[in-house]
C-alpha cells in the first residue's frame, strides 16, 4: 500500500499530463488517421511553450526568492508586446524590408522591449512590493492584483479594447524544413532563437555569477544572506529585473507568433504560464521551463482537438489537479507554501 | 467634547445610530423619482454590500484569499435564470411549472418560475454546496496558493457560462453565452404589491434593503458566534488554532459555504434585477471589484465592508461614468476614452494604494490593525511574519 502510494506520488503527475496527449495518439491510431496532424499540434506545442516558459521563468524566479506570486507578471509581458509593436512601426519595419535591416530591427526591438519591461518589472517591486515586506502574505499579492489591472488599463488606453494585427514580419508560416507533412515553420524557430539561448544565459547566471549566487542565498534564507553582507533589497530587484527580461522577450516572440495583441493577452497567458511554473516545481528553473513546454503540447492540444473556447478550462482542470495532488510538482521540493 | 466621547462610546450609539440609518434609507427612496439613476445605485448598492459581507466571511474573517467570488454571484444569477424566468420553455407541455407565484395574469405562462423567497433559498443552498466544492482542494493549501486556485475556479465558471450554449441538458442549452437569458420575473412578495409595478423601483431597494440588512445582522452575530472566533483563530495561526482543538476542516468549508450561499443570493437579487443574465458580467475583475470594497473597508471589518460597498459602487456607477465623464477632463486634453474603459485601472490603482498606506482599510477591525501594524516597517519581523 505504501509503495503504491510512494509510486503514485512519484511518477502520478507525469502520468495524469501523458493521458490527454497519448488518448489522442491512440485514437489518431485507432482510428487509421495520419499521425501529421498530431504532429503539428507538437510543433506548434513546443513553440507556444517556449513563449509560456519565458513568462513562467519570470514568475519561478520570483516566487523562489520571496514567496509571491507576482500576479502583474503576465501584463508586463503584455506591455513588453505592445512595445514591440510600437517600435516596429517607429524603426519602419514592414514585410518589404530586407533581411538585414530586419535582423537588426528586431534585435534592436528585442533589447529594447526586454528594457522596458525589466525596468516596469523593477519599479513595481520598488512601488508595490517592497514597502509591504513585514505585512502577512496578503498585502503583497493584493498589490499585484492591483497592478495587474493597472497595467490592462493601460493597455487598453494605449491600443483600445479590441486586438491588433501585427505585421507579420518574419512571414512566420513558411517552412524552414518538413518531414513528411509535419512542417516546422519560420514562427517556431523564432520562438525557439530567442528562448534556448536566453534560458542558457539566465542559469549560467543564476548558476555561476556572484550576482546568482546572491540570489540562490537570498532564495534559501533571506535573513542569513542579509548577515552574510548580501544586500538583500538590490537582490531582489535583480530577480524581478530578469523576469522583467525574459518577459519582454516573450512579448516580441508572442508578437510575432500570433500576428495580433491585445490588452488582455497578459492575463491568460500569465495564468498558462503561472500553471506551467506549478507544474514544474515552482521556484525551480529547468521545471518551469519543462513545464511551460508541456502545457503548451497540452494547451495546443485542446485548441485543436476539444476548442479553444474549453481550453482555459483543461488548463485550470490541471492546474488545481496538481495543486491539490502533487503541489511540489515534477522537480520542486515540498515549498513551505504547500507543506 | 469629552460628552460627545462619552454618548459615541456609550453602548447604546452603535445601534441607536444603525437604526436611524436603516430608518432614512427606508424614508429617502420616498422622496426622490421611483425610476431615477440615484434608484438604480442604491438598488446596486445594497447588492454589493450582500456580496462584500459575504466575501468578508472568507477573506476578512477566516483570512483565505479567495479570488474566485464571481463564480457565487454566477450561480445565484443563473439560478435566477433557470427557475425565473422562461428559459425552459417547453417544460410541462409549454404550460409551464409555477411554484408560490401569482398566476392570475398568466396562468400558463412558458417555462419554470418560483417564488423570490423560494429562489434565494435555492441559489444559497447551490452556491454553499459549489463553495464547500471549491474550498475542499483548497483545505490543505496555505496563503497564495490558495488565491491561485479559487481563481482558477472562477475562471471556469465563466468559461462554462460563456460556453454553456454549447452544453445542452435535455433540449435545453446550460446558459446562453454571450446573449442573455431574459426577461427574468420581478419579484413579487406579499404585501410588497404598492411598489411592484413597472413604474418604480422602490419595491426592488426595499427587497434588497431587507436582504442587505438580514445579512449584517448574520454577520454581527456570526462574528460574536464561536465559529466567528474559530475563524480568526485560523486567520492568526492555523497550527495554533488545530492544536487548541479549532476543527479546521469544517471550520474552513462553512467559512466557504457561508459566504458563498451570501453571494449567491445577492446573485440571484442582482439577476432578477438587471433583468437578464450573460456570461459577460461573470468575469474576474467582478471578483476583484469585491475584493476592493473589503480591502478599502478594512479586511474583517463589518461596517468597513458595508461602506466600502457602498463607496465603489458609488465611484462605478455614479461617479465615474457622471461626474468624472461630464467634467470631460480627457476631452480638454485632447484624448479620446472614456473613464468607464478605465474604471478597473481606477480600482486596481485603488488596491495599491491602500495596501502601501492603510494596508488596515478605511474603518479597521481592531484586532485586524494590530496584527498589520505590529512590525509593519522594522526589520526584525519581516521574515518572521512570512513563514
Amino acid at each position: 500500500m505504501d509503495a503504491a502510494r510512494e509510486y503514485a506520488g512519484q511518477y502520478g503527475l507525469i502520468v495524469v499530463l501523458a493521458l490527454l496527449p497519448a488518448y489522442y495518439l491512440i485514437k489518431d491510431i485507432a482510428g487509421g488517421k495520419s499521425l501529421v496532424s498530431l504532429g503539428n499540434v507538437f510543433v506548434a506545442g513546443i513553440s507556444n511553450g517556449a513563449i509560456w516558459a519565458l513568462i513562467a521563468l519570470g514568475y519561478t524566479l520570483v516566487y523562489g526568492i520571496i514567496e509571491l506570486i507576482n500576479f502583474a507578471h503576465g501584463d508586463v509581458f503584455m506591455i513588453g508586446s505592445f512595445v514591440s509593436l510600437g517600435l516596429m512601426g517607429t524603426f519602419g519595419l514592414t514585410t518589404s524590408t530586407g533581411a538585414g535591416g530586419l535582423v537588426f530591427g528586431l534585435l534592436a526591438i528585442l533589447v529594447i522591449a526586454m528594457l522596458v519591461t525589466a525596468l516596469l518589472n523593477v519599479m513595481i517591486e520598488r512601488v508595490g512590493y517592497r514597502p509591504l515586506r513585514g505585512a502577512p502574505k496578503l498585502a503583497p499579492l493584493i498589490t499585484a492584483v492591483g497592478f495587474s489591472f493597472i497595467l490592462q488599463d493601460v493597455g487598453q488606453l494605449w491600443l483600445g479594447g479590441n486586438p491588433s494585427s501585427v505585421p507579420d514580419l518574419i512571414r512566420g508560416g513558411q517552412d524552414v524544413f518538413n518531414i513528411g507533412g509535419v512542417a516546422f515553420e519560420r514562427q517556431d524557430a523564432l520562438a525557439l532563437i530567442v528562448t534556448v539561448p536566453l534560458v542558457i544565459l539566465l542559469t549560467t547566471f543564476i548558476g555561476r555569477s556572484r550576482l546568482g549566487k546572491a540570489m540562490r542565498a537570498t532564495a534559501q534564507d533571506p535573513e542569513a544572506a542579509r548577515l552574510m553582507g548580501i544586500n538583500v533589497d538590490t537582490t531582489i530587484a535583480l530577480t524581478f529585473l530578469l523576469g522583467g527580461l525574459l518577459a519582454g522577450a516573450a512579448g516580441l516572440v508572442y508578437a510575432l507568433y500570433q500576428t495580433q495583441v491585445w490588452f488582455f493577452q497578459g492575463f491568460r497567458a500569465g495564468l498558462i504560464a503561472f500553471t506551467a511554473a506549478v507544474m514544474g516545481g515552482i521556484g525551480n528553473l529547468r521545471g518551469a521551463v519543462l513545464g511551460g513546454f508541456i502545457i503548451g503540447i497540452i494547451q495546443q492540444l485542446s485548441d485543436s482537438r476539444i476548442g479553444g473556447d474549453w481550453t482555459p478550462v483543461i488548463v485550470f482542470a490541471y492546474l488545481i489537479l496538481i495543486m491539490v495532488f502533487k503541489p511540489s510538482g515534477l522537480f520542486g521540493e515540498e515549498t513551505r507554501e504547500a507543506g | 467634547m469629552s460628552d460627545v466621547l462619552g454618548i459615541v462610546r456609550s453602548r447604546w450609539f452603535s445601534p441607536a445610530l444603525a437604526a436611524a440609518a436603516i430608518l432614512a434609507l427606508i424614508l429617502v427612496p420616498l422622496g426622490i423619482d421611483p425610476l431615477s439613476n440615484t434608484m438604480d445605485f442604491m438598488i446596486y448598492a445594497v447588492a454589493y454590500v450582500i456580496f462584500a459581507l459575504g466575501l468578508n466571511i472568507v477573506v476578512g474573517f477566516a483570512g483565505l484569499l479567495d479570488l474566485g467570488y464571481v463564480a457565487f454571484y454566477a450561480i445565484g444569477a443563473y439560478s435566477a435564470g433557470w427557475f425565473a424566468s422562461d428559459h425552459f420553455a417547453a417544460i410541462n407541455g409549454g404550460k409551464g411549472v409555477h411554484i408560490g407565484v401569482d398566476t392570475a395574469q398568466l396562468p400558463e405562462a412558458a417555462g419554470i418560475h418560483v417564488n423570490f423567497l423560494i429562489l434565494i433559498v435555492v441559489a444559497a443552498i447551490v452556491a454553499s454546496i459549489a463553495g464547500a466544492i471549491i474550498g475542499l482542494p483548497t483545505l490543505r493549501l496555505r496563503g497564495d496558493y490558495i488565491a491561485i486556485v479559487t481563481l482558477a475556479f472562477g475562471e471556469i465558471a465563466f468559461t462554462i457560462a460563456n460556453n454553456g450554449s454549447d452544453i445542452k441538458i435535455g433540449d435545453y442549452t446550460l446558459t446562453e453565452g454571450q446573449t442573455a437569458i431574459s426577461p427574468i420575473d420581478q419579484p413579487k412578495l406579499p404585501g410588497f404589491d404598492p411598489f411592484n409595478t413597472a413604474l418604480s423601483l422602490r419595491g426592488y431597494f426595499y427587497l434588497g434593503l431587507a436582504m442587505a440588512v438580514i445579512v449584517l445582522l448574520v454577520n454581527l452575530a456570526l462574528r460574536e458566534s464561536r465559529l466567528g472566533r474559530a475563524w480568526v483563530a485560523i486567520r492568526e495561526d492555523e497550527v495554533a488554532a488545530v492544536s487548541m482543538g479549532v476543527p479546521l476542516v469544517r471550520t474552513k468549508l462553512l467559512s466557504y459555504a457561508i459566504g458563498a450561499a451570501l453571494g449567491g443570493s445577492a446573485g440571484a437579487y442582482l439577476g432578477s434585477y438587471t433583468n437578464s443574465i450573460n456570461a459577460n458580467q461573470f468575469k474576474f475583475s467582478f471578483s476583484i471589484f469585491v475584493l476592493a470594497m473589503v480591502i478599502l473597508g478594512g479586511l474583517g471589518s463589518i461596517w468597513g465592508s458595508v461602506i466600502g460597498a457602498v463607496i465603489l459602487t458609488y465611484i462605478d456607477r455614479k461617479f465615474i461614468p457622471g461626474t468624472l465623464d461630464n467634467i470631460d477632463i480627457q476631452g480638454k486634453l485632447g484624448l479620446d476614452f472614456s473613464f468607464n474603459d478605465l474604471s478597473f485601472g481606477i480600482f486596481g490603482f485603488l488596491l495599491v494604494i491602500m495596501m502601501v498606506l492603510r494596508p488596515q482599510g478605511l474603518f479597521p477591525e481592531r484586532r485586524r490593525k494590530l496584527e498589520l501594524t505590529e512590525g509593519l516597517g522594522t526589520d526584525e519581523s519581516v521574515y518572521e511574519a512570512r513563514a
